[in-house]
């Protein structure tokens, strides 16, 4: 067999010397990509035209055959909740407007006091999710809008009024999202209540359990709590401003007296993920 | 030229199978590594060149969509394939327990280099945690699937040395 081979091949080069190649190969990649980002564009672009359509296409598929079931089981659901929910759009209605008159005393004393609205006021793109993280290490996914929909690097990413993540790499027609549970996700953020400031991190061994963890949390008061809201601060380097992350529910003093740590339950259900709202502004950053 | 193309087709395959499919239907969260199968078999099926070859792009898709730097992966499954391409002497298509171990052995390794580069190095030692939460359950759920997958390219890579043979 060793025999047919080389006869095959023109140029017979043992294999060590085609590993070493390629292992300078991959070298050269990685520095490449570490220090420069000449590698960013025509590998995304190639994906995005070979790999992304099918998934785009798979993730249709799959997001139809699971409403097909899910309409079907609801249909009688579904009919029962429509006069409750009639009732209460009623009830609503009438709130809403109450809360309308609110609003705009807000907006104004706002607009006095300098302020922009929050998030509400940012503009934003719906993506779709169209596939997760391969391996079972991190938790990235990917998206179905890119560079042609306005998308960019260290764009953030939130759904159902939670920080989902950050884009991290950036095709055509396609996004990837580092989302905040990741491992390696590292997150500026304050207690809403107190402003006082904390790193999140994203945790492997706490992913099961639905947590992320923060810690640096200067609290010399004893004022923060469980419960209490934890949103990105605004020192933050690459995360806009007073997105919601989510809620303590575990805290602790550290070993050192000063800095406290716990768990917070994330604002968004990572596990059912299925749009997103990616906001088309970013962090103003010193160059 | 047509043993590239189908190749070419099975990597693709196997990573929206991994990346979109598996997802969906992952135990627990966790997805089986249809990359390390396809690199795993080819590198004993063909030899310690097509196994690289086939890791190296294999990796390649994996560090393009998931990667922060480009050529981990890739460097990664090189290595798994050449290894792989050490067994070819031992390989008859019959015998499907050397398959197993060695897609498991690779498995085993694969996970143990992600940890040791993706996490170790960043000061995560909790060995003990991920053995229990990723490796086990990564290994035996792509084990379950190369029963299948695995015949799969088995039987593919026949009809292509049977049609190379008529061609040659």
């Amino acid at each position: 067999m060793a025999r047919n081979r080389s006869k095959r091949s023109k140029l017979s080069i043992p294999s060590k010397y085609i590993l070493l190649g390629f292992t300078i190969l991959c070298v050269i990649l990685m520095v490449l990509s570490y220090t420069t980002n000449i590698l960013n564009g025509p590998f995304e672009m190639i994906a995005g035209y070979t790999i992304v359509p099918f998934q785009k296409g798979i993730s249709k598929a799959g997001y139809w055959l699971t409403s097909r079931s899910d309409s079907i089981k609801r249909m009688q659901e579904l009919t029962e909740e429509n006069e409750e929910l009639k009732n209460t759009v009623a009830d609503l209605t009438l709130q809403i407007n109450e809360l309308q008159q609110d609003r705009f005393e807000l907006s104004e004393l706002r607009l006095l006091y300098g302020l922009d609205e929050r998030y509400a006021g940012y503009d934003k793109v719906g993506a779709r999710v169209i596939g997760k993280d391969a391996g079972n290490w991190f938790s990235f996914f990917l998206i179905d809008k890119g560079k042609n929909d306005g998308i960019e690097k260290d764009m953030n990413v939130i759904a159902g009024g939670g920080l989902v993540g950050i884009v991290t790499d950036v095709g055509p027609n396609w996004a990837s999202v580092r989302s905040i549970i990741d491992d390696s996700a590292n997150v500026s953020s304050m207690v809403l209540s107190t402003s006082d400031l904390c790193i999140v991190s994203g945790n492997l061994e706490l992913m099961n359990d639905g947590y992320i963890q923060f810690s640096q949390l200067i609290d010399e008061k004893d004022m923060v709590g469980q419960g209490d809201q934890i949103v990105t601060s605004y020192i933050s380097d690459k995360y806009l401003p007073g997105i919601s992350i989510g809620y303590i529910s575990h805290i602790n003093k550290d070993a050192n007296n000063m800095t406290k740590s716990g768990y917070i339950t994330p604002a968004v259900d990572f596990k059912h993920i299925e749009t997103v709202l990616v906001i088309l502004e970013k962090k103003k950053q010193k160059d | 030229m047509l043993r590239k193309i189908v190749v070419l087709c099975i990597v693709i395959i196997g990573f929206l199978l991994q990346s979109s499919v598996f997802s969906g239907i992952s135990m627990g969260g966790i997805v089986p590594n249809i990359m390390i199968i396809i690199t795993s078999s080819f590198g004993f099926m063909r030899g310690k060149n097509e196994g690289m070859v086939i890791g190296f792009f294999c990796g390649l898709i994996m560090d393009v969509f998931f990667g922060d730097i480009l050529g981990f992966y890739a460097l990664v499954y090189l290595v798994i394939g050449y290894l792989n391409g050490l067994f070819r002497s031992l390989f008859y298509p019959e015998d499907i327990k050397l398959p197993m171990i060695l897609i498991a052995g690779s498995e085993l390794a694969y996970c143990f280099l992600c940890f040791i580069f993706l996490f170790m190095l960043r000061g995560k030692f909790h060995l003990g945690f991920y053995f229990i939460h990723i490796f086990l359950p990564e290994i035996a759920y792509t084990i379950l699937v190369t029963l299948i997958i695995y015949k799969l390219i088995l039987w593919i890579n026949e009809r292509l040395e049977l049609w190379e043979k008529r061609n040659a």
